[in-house]
């Protein structure tokens, strides 16, 4: 009886309606959500006693890179139901996955360099996340390459879920062999916030803004999981009548 | 007859075809001295200068050749048939893998980790340093065949596949960089390098279990 | 007779978007070999690899013995050979080394069975030679040398007579003959009858493109 709403949900006809139906759902409170987080971060929010108001990028740089991690581990997951099950919505849900982490990972990357150029004098410096980060982006870009590599659909969402599964498995090997080799080094690190404790009005908008992150990645997943199962499915005919609808 | 027999005649085999084509054993290591080469061309010739980075330009020269040697795990046996029948054999095909993964090691990593002690020296190390040089390399390039036959099982349908691959394979390799480069450095500072030399092994082991798993699947799929 | 029967049931596959097994049925059982013809792209090959495992079909399923092929593929495996287009030797190794590899992985091969199965192809000449100095017929000779070492009783086999003079396609019949007499059984896909004398126990079954 549970088993039914599981094989309902790889039904590509049945995720297009109810991906299309949920989305608002997501986009608006991330919306929000986002907005209100900005303007507590970026207006509301007591400035820094040691970095003074540069820090506040943080406030778009620590939920990018929380989110990079948590849309890997997600594409990694749904790649591992495909490759067991051999449910085709999985595939299509991580292969949704990957430009939207690597677009996470981008803007952390970006905003933790503009975040270290006023401190540090440079564009780069080789701090542990920033390394991490640089990491992952290659792993989603190895993704995306496998999957743009090979012409059979079938092939490349399994091959690459292979791909997914290994990676994300490695991931917290690379991020801990990552620290350590900077430990060693006494290298810079870009996110140092100068109290030991964050005031409320520092970290709530924080999680706002982490909060609606992850509602716009699943806004944005559903937005794009809905065009994958079209891409996929173009030669069948549900699809002429749920256009028409 | 056991799946340790079948693996033992896999190994031979790939030892047996490895040495009727030398020439192919030769290019990796050929590429790891030429690379070697390239830092004190390209920065300075000064040894006390150098000295410092060997270790590093050590290992990035043998992740590099590592990732050329690839090229002779799979491709050959999937072109002319005789991978799908080691799938097809009715023994397990991770066995069998993790046996032609043994004999690539065999054939590139550990002549890799024999050659790196002289490219270190040529850098600047010590010859106190080389013990610590060939342990290092050796249990590093282990990893090294082990995470890149994952990459090649991945890569086996897509013809011209050598920036792919790399792109796939390197960054899963970094934790062996890292360990490597540090137990090696270690070496050379003539320091004790038991540490990164256990994480090094504790990759080993965990690459033994996992990798030739994910490379029967990603041969597997392949086949299809 | 014996009781070996590998059946197809309701078969669907699509490669890409292309359904090349449109439900397709058979059944073969011990003593009779199956001939599959169709044109070019019709889904021989293809069926072939489905039913030993390697392709996976979207729809139905193969039995061996009554028994669904994905329960235990690795047992499935060990009671068939596949020989499919290309002759799966190394060009480096000679014939004889080929065969002591390519059979030893599953069953233990002495220097006397490598010779009698040799001898049966007519490779007494060309057996110690590397494999790459050797012609396509030659190749396909050996490649049936290990069919017959190989000691099962399913036969999968994706155009056999391929590159083979009439005298070797006489060999190939002669081969499944035996096989079939023994309790065997085979599935080959071909572009011409194969020269098998066993009656009752040759079928055929005609694949059509879409």
């Amino acid at each position: 009886m549970a088993w039914t709403w599981f094989h309902r949900l790889a039904s590509p006809p049945h995720i297009y309606r109810v991906a299309g139906r949920l989305t608002p759902w997501f986009a608006w409170p991330a919306a929000l959500l986002i907005i209100a987080g900005l303007i507590g971060g970026l207006v509301l929010a007591p400035p820094d006693y040691q970095q003074g108001e540069g820090y506040r990028i943080v406030y778009v740089h620590a939920p990018s890179a929380w989110m990079s991690l948590m849309v890997y581990v997600t594409m990694a997951v749904a790649a591992g139901v495909g490759l067991i099950w051999r449910m085709k919505v999985a595939h299509a849900v991580a292969a949704s996955c990957a430009p939207i982490g690597a677009s996470f990972t981008f803007a952390a990357l970006v905003t933790g360099s503009l975040y270290g150029k006023p401190m540090w004098g440079t564009f780069w410096v080789w701090d542990p996340r920033l390394t991490s980060e640089l990491i992952l982006l290659f792993l989603y870009l190895g993704y995306m390459g496998l999957r743009s590599a090979l012409d059979d659909v079938q092939r490349a969402d399994r091959v690459s879920a292979v791909l997914a599964v290994v990676g994300v498995v490695d991931v917290p090997i690379i991020h801990f062999s990552v620290i350590w080799w900077n430990s060693l080094h006494q290298a810079p690190s870009v996110m140092r916030l100068g109290e030991p404790t964050m005031p409320p009005s520092m970290y709530v908008p924080l999680l706002l803004m982490l909060l609606g992150f992850t509602l716009l990645f699943g806004a944005l997943l559903l937005v794009r999981v809905r065009g994958e199962v079209l891409s996929r499915e173009r030669s069948a005919t549900w699809i002429r009548e749920a256009l028409q609808a | 007859m056991s799946a340790l027999t079948a693996a033992r005649l896999v190994l031979a085999r790939d030892l047996k075809l490895a040495f009727r084509k030398p020439s192919q054993l030769i290019q990796p290591l050929a590429f790891f001295a030429i690379v070697t080469t390239l830092f004190p061309l390209g920065v300075s010739p000064d040894l006390p200068r150098l000295k410092p980075m060997a270790a590093g330009v050590v290992w990035a020269a043998a992740l590099l050749s590592s990732l050329l040697a690839l090229e002779m795990l799979f491709r050959d046996d999937a072109q002319d048939g005789t991978l799908e029948q080691y799938a097809l054999s009715g023994r397990s095909l991770t066995w069998l893998l993790a046996a032609k993964t043994a004999a690539h090691w065999l054939l590139t990593g550990l002549p890799l980790a024999l050659m790196a002690p002289l490219a270190g020296m040529a850098l600047g190390a010590p010859s106190s340093a080389i013990p610590g040089i060939v342990a290092s390399v050796a249990v590093g390039t282990v990893t090294l065949s082990l995470i890149g036959s994952i990459g090649a099982g991945l890569t086996l349908g897509i013809r011209r596949s050598g920036a792919l691959l790399s792109l796939l394979t390197l960054p899963l390799e970094i934790p062996v960089l890292i360990f490597g480069a540090r137990a090696t450095e270690l070496a050379i500072d003539g320091a004790a390098y038991g540490v990164p030399l256990q994480l090094l092994g504790a990759l080993a082991v965990l690459g033994l279990t996992l990798a030739p798993l994910a490379a029967a699947a990603a041969v597997r799929i392949n086949l299809e | 007779m014996s009781d070996y029967r590998l059946e197809g049931d309701n078969v669907h596959l699509w490669r890409g978007d292309h359904h090349v097994l449109r439900g397709v049925g058979f059944r073969v059982s011990g003593g009779e070999c199956l001939q599959l013809t169709g044109a070019n792209g019709a889904g021989k090959t293809t069926l072939l690899r489905a039913a030993c495992g390697l392709a996976y079909p979207e729809g139905g399923q193969i039995t061996w013995c009554g028994a669904n092929i994905r329960t235990d593929m690795q047992s499935f495996h060990a009671q068939l050979a596949y020989l499919g287009h290309e002759p799966p030797l190394k060009a480096e190794l000679t014939a004889r080394e080929n065969l002591h590899y390519w059979v030893g992985v599953r069953r233990h091969v002495d220097g006397q069975e490598l010779d009698h199965a040799l001898e049966r192809v007519g490779g007494e000449h060309w057996a110690d030679r590397p494999v790459r100095t050797l012609s396509a017929g030659q190749k396909r000779r050996a490649a049936l040398a290990g069919l017959t070492l190989m000691r099962v009783p399913l036969w999968l086999l994706d155009e056999p007579t391929t590159n083979l003079d009439s005298e070797g396609q006489q060999l190939v019949g002669a081969l499944i003959d035996e096989h079939l007499q023994a309790g065997g059984l085979a599935l080959a896909a071909v572009h011409h009858e194969l020269a098998v004398s066993a009656g009752d126990g040759l079928r055929r079954m005609e694949l059509t493109l879409e």
